[in-house]
Parts: structure tokens; sequence; C-alpha cells
């Protein structure tokens, strides 16, 4: 039967090795056009800085996308190791962006990854712009097909039950493609993976400033990752994927949870600044609120009402009740695939079979559920509404708070200032900022999608594989073990490299491109001179 | 798009999709498996630290997009046969964590090795990319070993998949013998890789790693089929088989008998070409490696390699992966695979898209031909690996 510690471990690990992978991820995906952008300047204006920008930005690119590539093996494969039966379930649909994006992007990002560090004197300058501008197509490619496989997780369109099977199966990719919640989802995190990049130039530019080292580099930088970033803030908060949280049933639930709201919301509905929900009482303590606000932005309207907690509780009991029948009519058509009225009862309810499953928590066999159970099963759809809260406050004040000082940037790079003592200290502080608002919103995103791995179809706990306890542990144990010492070592090269900065254009390069003495001869022969 | 309108019948999906598969495991073990032999033979064919940049650098600007074909093997197995992807990974838990923390030092050693001048940084890094180059190289083979004597798990009503056995029982001798196929295998084409790539004393021993690799991997692999004759048993499908059903594994019979593995070639003997194609690949590998002909010898180890993944593809048709537990569980090409529809969809993509892969990494190789030695290396320090 199912174990609930493998299920949690399972959880745990999938999680964290999600959340190593989304510190390399944003990055490298931000960079990637960052770099792109850059080295057109270089080809259009020949100047020689620009393509010291791009090499140097290109090298903590580098380091940064060994680093994603080593997590997100592991991604793709916990798949199958640890959600065997999510797998079996859903492969038929899930899978195929998944190899989409093999074959469409991570080719050719890792195939011309390898030309843009190695091609510099085996290509001329247009056709080196041409690979750098193919490995920013390949990042942003691989985010559209990755992210188009996780909304589906959201909103499971394009897909049918199947009794013969066992399994959910495709009917259209086009709709699969084409899901809502893929476009916000994919607007949202590839602009925020840009901010991203662009906060991590501008910090660096910044520290150069304040160092009054590699300066005209950092001017350049400056004003790419300024105006770049401005767009970027601009388009993750405009089009934030909130908007998606108002088109499925799961979907109202987490946005209730998010605003801590118990009760249905009358049109135009008011969004919670501030508050602190209270799961024991279902209420929000000292809420501050603004009116109309949450209205425009689940809804885009301002006569929709938003469901409330409690409100929704009792629909998904009435879906629970449809699902018990759906599933005895399964039980039948398994046995006798011709029973035409179990096929009636079935097409009728089977949508909502993921809810009985629900049960499988409270009871062996959800067909003998009882009302207590039903109700106890209910209550598993409320995802946790505190930390949701609050990790959804975080990461849209820092997203509001990025706003500012990109466009505190734009202004100062656009008067040729580039900052002040005060704004540069503040760019270099801001640097971590994009990374927790990345994880936290993850966090709502996935958190807030429980007790679904799919939404409204299978409950997590039933995605798990039958794996012995033992060997979760050891994984996820090795794995955090291993993604800690190697994220310490990619930190540490980040610094080094930082430090040393961008080589000078022409002549002073060979010096400054040996920062460090040998410690130790590396082979028998002497040093070759300089 | 219904399912109604796909031109092509559900068998014959089936059958493309198995052959795609073994397209893209060759495509990973002639391409990705090269640089696995070449990690493999770091410590043995470069001493010093210009020599294993002069190793690393063969394949410096070309195993990034070498290793695609590993993930796309894995994400092609997930949209095209679920059940083979669930159950082959969580049956191969142990194993596929190992595979992967040996793969995860990969990205990570080539890239940061040279990013510190300090001899016994390189040294540890140096002993990951071992690591991730031989282990990996072992541990496929030794997964095929399983698959060929059946892995022990069973699939309940609701096609729930349930386990028995150790880490211990999936590394029995007959998969350890298949393990040390693929490792001699690939250190056999990764050093036909460094004889066509590198110059000097690397080339040299690299030549002499696959003169007795090349040995090897015929007595190795020529006593894998002798031991799939007398010892392994393979299975057959007994009682009516549905080819266009749909994907149901328990709806069939299944019974394991000696020499099962050797029906296919028994009924078509055209098929005795693939393992053909192993020995004869190995033979002239060996043959053009004395006479240091890299360029040439490179077809014909990587025509070994597709020769042996062929060859075992091939016996277990229509096995994917059998059930040693519980026969009747097995996977086959019949009764594991996606609905008509994804196969079809998925068809059209590899279809459209693979052909650019194959053209842009074809132009992306020629791109960095040439020879790589001390001399190279010395003088494009800043830019290499």
């Amino acid at each position: 039967m199912i174990d609930f510690d493998v299920v949690g471990l399972s959880r745990l690990q999938f999680g964290l090795t999600a959340m190593y992978h989304f510190l390399f991820v944003p990055l490298t995906i931000g960079l990637s056009v960052l770099m792109a952008i850059m080295e057109t300047v270089y080809v259009m204006t020949g100047r020689e800085v620009w393509r010291e920008a791009t090499r140097f930005w290109g090298k903590l690119f580098g380091i940064n996308f060994a680093m994603g590539v080593a997590t997100g093996i592991t991604m793709e494969f916990q798949f199958g190791t640890n959600w065997a039966y999510y797998s079996h379930y859903v492969g038929d649909v899930f899978g195929v962006p998944l190899a989409i994006e093999g074959m469409m992007a991570f080719f050719l990002e890792s195939t011309f990854i390898g030309v843009f560090f190695f091609g510099w004197n085996r290509l001329s300058r247009r056709k080196h712009l041409a690979v750098t501008w193919l490995v920013a197509l390949g990042a942003n490619l691989s985010a559209l097909w990755i992210l188009i496989a996780n909304a589906w997780m959201h909103n499971p369109v394009g897909a049918k039950f199947s009794y013969e099977t066992m399994r959910m199966e495709l009917t259209s990719l086009w709709e699969v493609f084409f899901n809502p919640v893929a476009q916000a989802k994919f607007v949202h995190t590839v602009s925020a993976c840009y901010v991203t990049g662009a906060v991590f130039v501008l910090s660096i530019s910044a520290y150069y400033l304040l160092r009054n080292r590699h300066t005209d580099f950092a001017r350049c930088s400056m004003v790419v990752a300024s105006s770049f970033g401005l767009a970027s803030a601009l388009s993750v908060a405009v089009l934030g994927d909130e908007s998606g949280y108002a088109l499925t049933d799961h979907q109202k639930m987490k946005l209730a949870a998010i605003e801590g709201m118990w009760e249905t919301e009358k049109a135009p509905a008011a969004f919670t600044v501030f508050g602190w929900p209270d799961e024991k009482t279902q209420t929000t303590k000292w809420a501050v609120r603004v009116p109309y606000v949450l209205g425009i932005i689940a809804t885009r309207s301002l006569n929709e009402e938003l469901p409330g907690i409690k409100q929704q509780l009792v629909r998904v009991e009435a879906h629970i009740r449809d699902g018990i029948e759906a599933l005895k009519a399964l039980r039948v058509l398994r046995k006798d695939k011709t029973n035409v009225e179990a096929r009636l009862i079935f097409e009728k309810h089977g949508r909502y079979m993921g809810y009985a499953l629900l049960l499988r928590r409270h009871v062996a066999d959800p067909a003998t559920a009882n009302a207590d159970q039903i109700k106890l099963a209910a209550r598993d759809t409320v995802p946790a509404v505190l930390p949701l809260f609050w990790a959804f406050r975080f990461m849209v004040g820092i997203g509001f708070y990025l706003i500012f000082l990109f466009a505190w940037a734009f202004i100062e790079t656009t008067r040729r200032r580039y900052g002040g003592r005060i704004f540069r200290w503040i760019a270099l502080a801001s640097l971590p900022l994009p990374w927790f608002a990345s994880e936290l919103g993850w966090f709502v995103a996935e958190h807030g999608r429980q007790p679904w791995v799919i939404e409204g179809l299978l409950p997590t706990f039933m995605g798990a594989s039958a794996v012995p306890l033992a060997n979760v542990i050891v994984s996820l144990v090795a794995f955090i073990l291993f993604y800690s010492t190697l994220l310490v070592v990619d930190l540490f090269l980040m610094v080094k490299y930082v430090r040393i900065g961008p080589a000078p254009p022409d002549g002073r390069r060979r010096l400054l491109a040996k920062p460090e003495r040998v410690t130790e001869r590396l082979d028998g022969t002497p040093e070759p001179a300089e | 798009m219904s399912a109604e309108l796909i031109p092509l019948d559900y068998a014959t999906l089936r059958v493309l999709w198995w052959a795609i598969l073994g397209f893209l495991l060759i495509g990973f073990g002639v391409l990705g498996g090269a640089d696995l032999g070449v990690g493999a033979l770091l410590p043995f064919v470069a001493r010093h630290d210009a020599e294993r940049r002069v190793a690393i650098n063969a394949i410096g600007p070309t195993w990034e997009g070498n290793q695609v074909w590993f993930v796309l093997g894995g994400g092609a197995v997930f949209a095209a046969w679920p059940q083979v992807y669930a159950a082959s990974f969580s049956v191969f838990y142990s194993v596929m964590l190992v595979l992967l923390l040996a793969l995860i030092l990969r990205p990570v050693g080539f890239d940061y090795r040279n990013k510190l001048r300090n001899a016994r940084w390189r040294a540890v890094w140096d002993v990951c990319l071992t690591i991730g180059g031989g282990v990996p190289a072992f541990l496929f083979g030794a997964a095929f070993g399983n698959l060929l004597q059946g892995v022990p798990f069973r699939l309940d009503e609701t096609m729930r998949l349930s386990y028995e056995g150790s880490i211990l029982g999936l590394l029995n001798p007959f998969a350890l013998l298949c393990g040390l196929v693929s490792l001699a295998m690939l250190v056999m084409h990764g050093g036909m890789y460094l004889v066509m790539k590198t110059g000097g004393p690397v080339r040299e021993r690299a030549r002499s790693a696959v003169r007795w690799s090349s040995c090897v991997l015929i007595m190795l692999f020529g006593f894998g089929g002798v031991c799939a004759l007398f010892w392994i048993k393979g299975y057959v499908i007994t009682g009516t088989i549905d080819f266009g059903g749909p994907s149901n594994p328990l709806a069939k019979a299944v019974s394991r008998s000696l020499g099962a593995w050797y029906t296919n070639y028994a009924e078509h003997g055209w098929l005795l070409a693939a393992p053909g194609l192993a020995f004869g690949g190995a033979i002239l590998g060996f043959v053009l490696a004395t006479f240091r002909r890299g360029a040439i010898g490179i077809w014909f180890t990587a025509a070994s390699v597709a020769g042996v993944i062929a060859t075992a593809g091939i016996s277990m048709f229509p096995f994917i992966l059998p059930s040693r537990l519980h026969p009747q569980s097995s996977l086959t090409v019949w009764d594991a695979s996606s609905s008509p529809l994804t196969l079809f969809m998925m068809l059209a993509a590899v279809v459209l898209l693979m052909p650019v892969v194959l053209i842009y990494t074809g132009w992306v190789l020629r791109l960095m031909r040439g020879r790589i030695d001390e001399k190279y290396v010395r003088e494009n320090a800043d830019a290499l690996y």
C-alpha cells in the first residue's frame, strides 16, 4: 500500500532538487539574452569593450550553466525513479513536451554552447553572433516547453482518461500547447529570469564602479542591464501569472489561500495587503484591504466574484461524491468493457475520479467512504494558507522593489551618471533578491497545487513509486551533499571570477588572464615563456 | 487532430517507436559514448596536466551536445513508452542514483577544471571526469544485462508497480559481464576518437587502448552470446497477441525458455548483421588503430557500438522490459506504448526536428575539426578547458 513516508521524502527530494535547479536556470536564461544583446552591439559598433563584456559575462554564464545541467538531469529522471505511477498515469501527455524540449531546445542550446566558448577564433563576427543568439533561443525555448509541461499539471487540458489502459491519454496537442496557464506561466517566468540576469549584471557592474575598476566595461554593462531589466521587471508584474489562477477549480482554491480569503469576496474583490491567516479559526486577522484590486488582478473585471475557501469546500465534497460513482463504474468496466450503464456513468462523472482518490489517505477503499471521511478528504484540498499568503507577498514586494531599482538605474544611465555611491551600494545589495523571489514564486505555484500532482486528476501521494524508504533516504542525503558541495564550489568560482574581472581589450589581456601564480608545477616541463 | 485521422496503424507506430528508441540509444552510444570512453581513459592516456588538457579539449566543444542524446532518450521513453520509463527507472533506483551522481560530475568537471591553476584542484576534477566517464559506461551495460535476464517487478490491476530484490541482485555475474562489454566498447570507441583527434603521446597511448579494448570487447561480447544460449533464459509471448490493441501488459501470457533470445535471429537470418557489425567493427577498429587511421577507424568503432546495441535490442524484441518476478507483467512493444495519437505526434516531431539537429551537429563537428596537441593547447590556453 502507499507508504506516506516515501511520499513525503520523495516530495522533499523533488522540491529540493527543483529549488537547486532554479538557482541556476534563471541566471542562465537571463544572461544568455543579455550576452546576445551585448554581442550584437559589438558586431554593430565594433568596439572591443562589448566583446570583452560578452566574454566576461559568458564566463560566469558557463560556470552557472554547468550547474544548471547537473541539476536538470536529476529533475527529468526523478519522474521515473520516484514518481513511477505518475509517469505511467500521465506520460502519454506530460512526456510529450519534455521530449520535444529535448529535440527543439536542449539540443540547440547544448550544441551551440560549445561553439560559443570555443568558436571565437573559428568564426566570423556575424556567425559567432548568430551562435550566441541560438544559445539564447535554445534557453528560452527550453523554458517554454518545460513550462508547458508544468502548466499541464495545473490545468490538464487536451487529455482524457482511458479505462482500458488506466491512464490519461492525449486528445489534442494543440490544447496542451496553447494552454492559457502555460502562456501566463511562460511570460511571467521568463521575464523573471531576465530580471535575474539583469540584476546580476547591474549589481556586479555597480561593484566595479564602487571599486573604480573596469569602469568603461561596467558602464556599458549597466546601460544594457538597466533598460533590459526595467522592461522585464514591468513585464513580470503586469503579466504576473495570478491571472491564471481564476481559471480552474483548484487554481481558485490556491488563489483563495494566497489571499487568506476564507469567505467569498463579492465583486469587485478587495486585495488583502497585510494580515495573519489563522487556519484554526479560518479567519484572517488584522487584515488591511485595498478595494477592487484583487478583482482586477484575478478576473480582469469588476463584476466577477471570487469564491472563498469555505464555499469552495462545498463544491469539492460534491466532486468527491461524483468521483466515487466514477470509481465504481470503472471497476465494472475493467471487468466488462461492454457494460453500457457503467460506461454512461463513467462518461458523466469520470473527470472527478481523482477527487475520489483523495479518500485513499483516509480509507482503504474509497467506494466505502462515509460522510466524515469525505469531509476530511475535502479539507485536504485547502493548501497551507499562512505560508502561501506570506510567500506570495514577499515575492510581489521584491518584484515591485526591483521595478523601482531598475527605474532608478535607467534614469541614472540615461543621464550618463551611473549612480552615486548610495545607488551602487543598493544595487550591489539587491543581488540576491531575484533568487528569493523566484524560489518563493515556485513555492507558491507548486506548494499551492497540493494535494494534487495533476490538478483534479491525481493526488500527489498516488503518484509516488513504491520504492523502499531506505532508498529514498540515501538518495535524498546524497543529493543534498552533492549539490551543496557543488553550490559552494560554484559560488567560490563566481566570486573569484568577478574579482578578477573582465580582461581589458587587446595588449594587456595576457597579463591579467593569468591572475594567479601557479601554486605547483602542473607538468614536467617548465612554464613556457610569455 | 483526432485519432481517426492518423495515417499509420498502431502496430506500425509501435515498431517505428521501438526503432526510434534504438536510434536514440545508438546516437548516444556513438556520440556521447566516445566522450564517456575518453573520460574513462583520461588517467591512462594522459599523465600530466598538458596531456590531460589535450584529451579533455578533444571532446570539450562537443560533449555537451552529445550528452543531450541521453537526456532526449529519457524524454522519448517517457513520452512513447511511459510504463517502461516508470518501471525501469524505479526498479533500478539505486543504480540510477549512482548513474546520476556520476553524470552530474561531468558538466562541472569539464567547466571548473581549468578555472584554477592549482595542481590539486585539477587532480580532483580529473578523478571526477574519470568516474563520470567510466561509471556510466559500465552501468549502461549492466542495466542491459539485467534487462536480458528480466527485472523484479510486477503490475497490479491499476497498473501500479511493486518490486522485490535489491541492488545486489542487480549486480549479478551476467550484468557485470554486460557492464564490462559496454565499458570495453566505449573505451575502444573513445580511444579511437583520441587517435583521430589528438597528437603526441596521448594519441599513442589511446592507440594501444583501442587495440586491447577491442580484443576484450570481442571476447566478452562473444561470451555474452554463449551465456544467452546456455544459461540465460529468454522470454516468449505465448498465445494470441493484439498488435494494435490498447496498451495493457496484463492481457498477455509469457513463458521463459533457454535460447529464446535467439528466436528472432533463427527466423530472420539477415538480422545476424547486427552482431556481425559488432564483431566486424571491432576487428577493423583494431586493424585501423594499428595503422593509426583514426579518421576511418572511428566509423568502424561507431559501427561496432551500433551493432552491440542493436544486437541486444533485436534479441529481446518485442520485449523491452521483461519481468522475472511476474513474466505476465513484462513490458513489450505491443502493450507498453503511448496512445496512437501521442506516438504519431511525437513521430512528426522527430521527423521535423531530428534532421535539423543532425545538420547542425554535423556543422559543429566540422567547424571544430583539426588535431589537438600540446602545442595547440599551449597557444590557446585561455580559450580552452
